[in-house]
């Protein structure tokens, strides 16, 4: 496949490995977290920490829309499509996210709901058009990546006289994100998640550019990476955080420049502007209440908004006690650290959000790493 | 049923009629769809005998049985269709046990309001495929469900073969040690139908590989390789079938990613909607364990059949306790393959 294959080329990989290898300190210790999900599933979908030195160690971060999703946000979603009477249009990932009352979307299906997988926001416009005479409402999550789409759905609503068709909006922010994450007293105070830097994430930055992390770099001097998704574009990105570790140097480096520039996509980011505007506060899974995290829906386009057209109210819930996602999420802990990873909580049967979506982080490893846990005997 | 026909002189409009709620009745109406459409291309000797059950001659060797329910969306996709799909599913699964498959039943759900035109298309495709199988329809029948009750038409079938002595494939029998082999390219079938639904269009448009099998593994058998376990690798794809083996046989399976044969396009395919290859359907392929130092011959064997002209030694069997299925990736690394969770491709077959 011409523009992907070369992205995972196995001799390019191998001069990588032997890179980071002879720039690797043997005395130090390395710990990198790629915050995003797609950088999470293409390290362990292709081994890459078979190549690395046993001295560097990824850590897997907060950016997977559906890990992050708190438990009263699919509650809400549940409510629209068994209450409500809504079509609830919704990404697969969302499906099987486990909601309060044992539900989760897929078991709301089960229930009578009428809930649809889509695989771009436009389907969920055409729903609606289909069936003028049922509210159609758009599951709307992600991060600076997926909003556009959504802000353009729902101008488009607009200009169509769409009057069946909403969004319940969860679009969350990335920077706050990181930010909190550095903020945590694990890692301001107690040094227990000895952060050494951050792979970027590849197609948010594409949408608000390099700069935002530049803030990250200066005050909280740790080196940034922007990367893009492919194995390859992690490799040369963990090349290039050791070199910057090493020097004692903390920028903002772009790895992915053939799709991020310093500024971003404006285009898009003005689109965005127009629609959405700052949540105050918005919960997110693991990290609990994050302050201007998330997006909301202007004033001026209310009627879009599902959350005032069917006047929800917002219950948080507590997660599973048992479940460690937030330690998780904020890199505390590994997976294998929670007591009830692969048995109680599985992909099939998932207790936490880090084990629904292929991006999160248990999901990850229990899909592609368990063999680390217990290396085969070869014959 | 001839019998019940007489007295009718109008023909089913097979063109522009539709299946109504007669169709099932047990009346008139469902002798003639019978006797019209399907014993007109699927009557043989058996299904002539018109009891309620085929009385079939004896067989030379074990019994070997076979049932698969075919819910397919959409009905007609490119390289095939239900009716030959539902042909080509159950002859498969008699195949792979090493069996010759000979009979098979049907079992039809129509929704009412469904054009005949489409179901004698799909009749005559089974017609088709059973023949090409050199297998014979011998039972069957007919229910309708009232219009929204269905999805136009599912099928079920079930297939009989005969087992010759002295051979014995199962998915406990792969040893460490043993070769992996697939029969050709994987995720075709799966990817036939995605693209489809998702209006995805290629330079060349991704073909369902479904097809009959038995002759693939009537030439593997004949080649005398010691062959431990075959399997069609159908929903939940080359993934699924070897976490399967790998379990019942209490092994590990080491795949080379650079060995398994997956075409561009449907690479391409599965790059864009998100999917893995290993995890997709196919319906015209099998997978093999065999002793190790007879896989170039089973290779060679394969190879000459056109159903194996792809075919690859993609992996071998280990000793491993927890019955891994690990891969070499393309990359550099090792990963799990582990069985798909959830659903992520519904009614593919």
């Amino acid at each position: 496949m011409k523009y992907v294959d070369e992205f995972r080329d196995g001799e390019v990989a191998q001069g990588l490995a032997k890179a980071i290898a002879a720039e690797v300190h043997h005395d130090r210790r390395y710990n990198f977290m790629e915050f995003c999900g797609g950088h999470t599933h293409a390290i362990s979908r292709y081994g890459v920490p078979d190549l690395l030195p046993t001295n560097v160690r990824m850590i897997h971060g907060p950016g997977c829309p559906v890990c992050v999703l708190p438990i009263g946000r699919i509650d809400l979603a549940i409510r629209l499509a068994l209450d409500n009477g809504a079509i609830l249009c919704t990404y697969a990932d969302t499906l099987r996210i486990p909601a309060s009352g044992g539900l989760s979307l897929m078991k709301a299906k089960a229930r009578g709901g009428d809930i649809r997988m889509v695989y771009a926001v436009t389907d969920a416009l055409k729903i609606a058009r289909d069936h003028p005479g049922k509210e159609v409402v758009f599951f709307a999550i992600g991060f600076e990546t997926t909003t556009p789409p959504t802000a353009v759905a729902i101008r488009q609503a607009r200009a169509e006289g769409l009057k069946n068709f909403s969004v319940l909006c969860c679009h969350v922010l990335t920077p706050s994100a990181i930010m909190n994450i550095l903020e945590s007293p694990e890692v301001r105070e107690l040094g227990t998640v000895p952060l050494d830097g951050f792979v970027g994430p590849a197609h948010v930055s594409t949408v608000i550019g390099s700069r935002p992390y530049a803030f990250f770099a200066e005050e909280y001097r740790k080196p940034v990476v922007i990367a893009g998704f492919e194995p390859l574009d992690v490799m040369q990105a963990i090349l290039m955080l050791v070199r910057q570790v090493n020097e004692g140097r903390a920028q903002v480096e772009n790895e992915f420049t053939r799709a991020v520039t310093p500024e971003g996509n404006t285009k898009a980011q003005n689109l965005v502007a127009e629609v959405f505007e700052l949540r105050r506060s918005f919960e997110w899974r693991g990290l609990g209440e994050v302050p201007y995290s998330a997006l909301k829906i202007r004033a001026g386009f209310a009627e879009f908004d599902a959350e005032q057209r069917f006047h929800l109210e917002y219950q948080p819930v507590p997660d599973n006690k048992a479940c460690e996602c937030g330690a998780i999420l904020r890199g505390v802990k590994k997976p294998t650290d929670c007591k009830i990873f692969g048995t109680v909580c599985t992909p099939e049967n998932p207790m936490g959000s880090c084990m629904v979506s292929s991006e999160g982080a248990c999901a990850a490893h229990y899909t592609y790493g368990r063999h680390q846990d217990a290396r085969a005997v070869e014959a | 049923m001839s019998a019940v026909k007489k007295g009718y002189v109008r023909a089913l409009d097979i063109r522009h009629g539709r299946v109504d709620m007669s169709h099932g009745g047990g009346g008139r109406a469902m002798a003639q769809l019978i006797a019209e459409l399907f014993a007109n291309h699927l009557g043989n000797e058996y299904l002539a005998q018109g009891n309620d059950g085929a009385c079939l001659p004896p067989g030379d060797g074990r019994l070997v049985v076979s049932t698969d329910s075919h819910v397919v969306s959409p009905l007609f996709f490119p390289g095939g269709d239900i009716g030959c799909l539902s042909v080509h599913g159950t002859v498969n699964d008699v195949a792979v046990m090493g069996a010759t498959p000979l009979y098979l039943t049907a079992g039809f759900i129509l929704e009412e309001g469904f054009p005949l035109a489409d179901l004698a298309r799909v009749v005559e495709s089974m017609a088709r495929a059973a023949n090409e199988a050199g297998v014979q329809l011998v039972a069957g029948d007919t229910k309708v469900v009232e219009q929204g009750k269905g999805d136009g038409v599912f099928i079920t079938t079930t297939g009989v073969g005969f087992l010759p002595e002295g051979i014995h494939l199962a998915g406990d029998q792969a040893r460490a040690g043993d070769a992996v082999l697939v029969s050709g390219s994987i995720g075709d079938h799966g990817v036939a139908i995605m693209s489809q639904r998702e209006n995805l269009s290629f330079d060349a448009p991704i073909l369902s590989d479904t097809a009959a099998l038995h002759g693939l593994t009537a030439a593997m058998l004949a080649s005398g390789a010691a062959i431990r376990v075959m399997r069609d690798p159908t929903r939940g794809g080359l993934a699924a079938t070897l976490n399967e083996i790998a379990h019942q046989s209490g092994v590990g399976i080491h795949l080379e990613e650079a060995a398994i044969p997956v075409k561009p396009a449907v690479g391409a395919a599965c790059e864009l909607l998100g999917l893995d290859p290993l995890n997709i359907a196919n319906e015209g392929k099998l997978l093999a364990v065999c002793a190790a130092g007879d896989a170039d011959r089973l290779l060679t064997a394969m190879r000459a059949h056109p159903q194996g002209r792809e075919a690859a030694i993609i992996g071998k069997v280990v000793a491993d306790p927890n019955a891994f299925v690990q891969m070499q990736t393309r990359f550099g690394g090792r990963r799990m393959v582990d069985w798909l969770s959830g659903e992520q491709l519904p009614r593919i077959c």
